[in-house]
């Protein structure tokens, strides 16, 4: 089933285009890895799911792009709402300067998705637990969430995405400032996390995109150069472009 | 005469280094390796010119006065004068010497003028004789060890971080030095005026304690009920007070609005503009406080039947509010600014409007510099005087009625140290006590600021 349906989007910062016509669609429930050179625009149409270039000044997206066949580029429709939604997790880990409680619980605080403190408690444990983190913080909830290790960062930020369970999670380049091993639990993570929710990954790593996607798009210089599912792109792609960049002829 | 040596000093520390540098070129174009750059056999030489001539020139101006002192007064031993005739002679001799003397004059004050030129004539001629030949001894010195392998480098070093050192000792030293001259004072304030008088006395009325004639004994009970300091501290922190009413909030608001809300085009306009009240002098606020506010402030509260003082603590606290504004706007500005964007895209992804963004997660992770912002406000509040002496008058009432008027400690000193004043009178002494106990309680504000910002720093990071 198709969650997310984007249809000719340009993206201009000030007059410099940066992404030219891409139509992709995204597949519910799968992972769908975004790869290809820096600076190709996959992060830009990262950011165009949930409205992010909306706080650059000079950022201007056109385009219809249609989550459950509602267009998010339209005036009617509500950014709060759209990112409640939409989660999404940072390249490098962003915690608030505040406890752990109190990161994981933004989110529902926000959006009053909690009547009591028992709710509350009930929703940052499941989302401690969802992004495997639970076991390793549960005695110190009411400790700075930046006293945490970087891969354990990451996983807060994690939990504080699904907190307001939101049907799609963006995931911008999450494990280039982890460690290997740090990078294994978030894929585990991430694998676990597909059966609720639709994931959207940026990477930089082809390892990572075939160990974690079962759909891949490949993005050079602001165009899609291919997309399809990540078998068909690794081992036998169409463009020739994508074939020299799995390859490591480039990039 | 010293300008003129001192200038033929610098002019040899020129040719020093020219000379050094000159001769490290020399050695270069022998193939030779050096081991610091040209420049640095240079800076060696100027050195060695600079400090034989420092020292000497800080050992003549120490020692100096007290030799042809010394001199001048073996003239007078065994004629039974007294230390304090003695000084007086040496005194008059050396007005005479400069031509300022207008008493009479005797034969003995005139030889003694007449030996002090000589022995000043040849003080100064030897002075510069020792300089300018030790300077030549250790330049020489140092000229002929210069070799390739010769370091230079260290030294250099050593001299730069010895001349910095010193900078900052400087300011250190002076202000121990402003610390020790209070403290004398205000000792010798507080063996008159009980401090139990001065820290819980109610009434604070220095006019009553007029200058004393000095050759009347100095009577303690004639101070009572004159110097207690509770009416002016009272009124300080009254006026700071107000004036953090205003300041706070709008510096704070004008600060969020600078750094998250304003384009760049206005922000890039607006600060320098918030930043203009900041240069104005705090007299041209006085006279906005005494002459537009108060009178304003009078007319206002008398037609809503309120009895408004035309000196009030609401004017000089309300106009020092406004001088305090930009350094909370600006610093607060600054802060927030520095707070980083990742953290506002994470908030921005949650879904969080900006205003929730910046209250709940923009604004704690600032609060430290905030916070500090906001003390250094305080600060400034306790320690202005201008705007309090003219906008609000020199009555130290005890008072918590914003409408009358109030005096604080700066405007106090002020008051005492204008007109008249005798040294060693309780009323002069008054001010050095005074400016203690304001240098004391900035300091506590310091010192809780530094705390207050560690721990949420602690805390945050």
């Amino acid at each position: 089933m198709i969650k997310i349906k984007a249809k000719d989007v340009d993206v201009f910062y000030g007059k410099k285009q940066a992404l030219f016509n891409i139509t992709l669609d995204i597949e519910e429930n799968q992972v769908t890895a975004l790869i290809g050179p820096s600076g190709c625009g996959k992060s830009t149409f990262l950011r165009c799911l949930n409205r992010m270039n909306d706080v650059i000044d000079i950022c201007s997206v056109k385009g219809e792009i249609l989550i459950n066949d509602f267009n998010i580029n339209d005036k009617s429709c509500d950014v709060v709402r759209l990112r409640e939604k939409i989660g999404m997790v940072f390249q490098k880990p962003n915690p608030f300067p505040k406890t752990l409680y109190e990161n994981v619980s933004y989110g529902p605080t926000i959006h009053g998705m909690a009547q009591s403190k028992q709710e509350m408690d009930e929703i940052v444990e499941t989302s401690l637990k969802k992004a495997a983190l639970w076991e390793e913080v549960k005695d110190r909830l009411h400790e700075p969430g930046t006293g945490l290790s970087g891969g354990q960062q990451q996983r807060l930020c994690i939990a504080r995405a699904i907190s307001v369970r939101p049907e799609v999670i963006l995931m911008d380049e999450p494990c280039s400032a982890l460690d290997p091993i740090a990078t294994a639990q978030i894929e585990e993570l991430i694998d676990e996390l597909k059966k609720e929710h639709t994931i959207i990954i940026v990477t930089h790593s082809m390892a990572q995109a075939a160990r974690v996607s079962q759909n891949t798009g490949f993005f050079h210089l602001g165009q899609l150069i291919e997309h399809g599912s990540t078998d068909k792109i690794f081992k036998n792609p169409d463009n020739k472009k994508t074939q020299d960049y799995i390859t490591g002829r480039f990039g | 005469m010293n300008l003129i040596l001192f200038t033929f000093i610098v002019l040899l520390g020129f040719t020093s280094y020219y000379f050094g540098r000159k001769k490290a070129y020399t050695i270069q174009s022998t193939k030779k390796r050096l081991t610091a750059l040209p420049q640095f056999y240079g800076y060696y030489l100027a050195i060695w010119c600079a400090i034989p001539a420092f020292i000497i020139f800080s050992l003549w101006a120490i020692f100096e006065p007290t030799i042809v002192k010394l001199l001048i007064l073996s003239d007078y031993s065994n004629q039974g004068y007294l230390d304090d005739e003695l000084n007086l002679l040496y005194e008059k001799s050396k007005a005479l010497s400069r031509g300022q003397f207008t008493g009479e004059i005797t034969p003995f004050i005139e030889a003694s003028a007449e030996k002090y030129l000589s022995l000043r004539s040849i003080a100064q001629s030897s002075k510069v004789v020792i300089v300018l030949s030790a300077i030549i001894a250790s330049v020489a010195y140092a000229y002929k060890r210069i070799s390739s392998n010769s370091r230079t480098r260290e030294p250099v070093e050593k001299f730069l971080n010895a001349v910095l050192f010193t900078a900052s000792l400087a300011a250190i030293l002076t202000t121990v030095g402003i610390v020790f001259s209070l403290i004398f004072q205000t000792i010798d304030f507080f063996k008159v005026i009980p401090l139990f008088d001065f820290v819980f006395g109610t009434h604070w009325y220095p006019a009553k304690a007029f200058v004393r004639d000095s050759s009347e004994a100095l009577d303690p009970t004639m101070y009572s009920d004159t110097f207690g300091a509770v009416p002016i501290f009272a009124g300080t922190f009254f006026i700071a007070f107000i004036a953090m009413c205003v300041a706070i909030p709008i510096g704070l608001m004008s600060g969020i609005y600078l750094a998250e809300y304003a384009s760049t085009k206005v922000r890039q306009y607006a600060k320098p503009l918030i930043e203009i009240l900041a240069g104005i002098p705090t007299v041209v606020y006085g006279f906005f406080a005494a002459l537009t506010v108060g009178p304003f402030l009078k007319e206002l509260g008398t037609s809503m039947g309120l009895e408004v003082s035309a000196e009030s603590a609401l004017a000089a606290g309300g106009v020092m509010g406004i001088m305090i504004i930009p350094f909370i706007s600006s610093l607060s500005d600054d802060v927030i600014t520095s707070v980083p964007q990742s953290l506002r895209d994470g908030s921005y992804a949650m879904g969080a409007t900006k205003s929730e963004t910046i209250k709940r997660v923009i604004f704690p992770a600032a609060l430290p510099g905030i916070v500090g912002s906001i003390l250094l406000g305080v600060s400034r509040a306790i320690g202005e005087t201008m705007i309090v002496v003219m906008a609000s008058g020199l009555a130290a009432n005890l008072t918590l009625n914003p409408l009358e008027s109030t005096s604080t400690i700066t405007a106090q000193i002020v008051v005492i140290l204008i007109g008249d004043q005798a040294f060693g009178d309780p009323k002069t002494q008054a001010a050095f006590a005074l400016g203690m106990s304001l240098f004391l309680v900035t300091l506590c504000l310091n010192i809780v600021a530094l705390r207050v910002v560690k721990k949420y720093r602690e805390k945050y990071e």
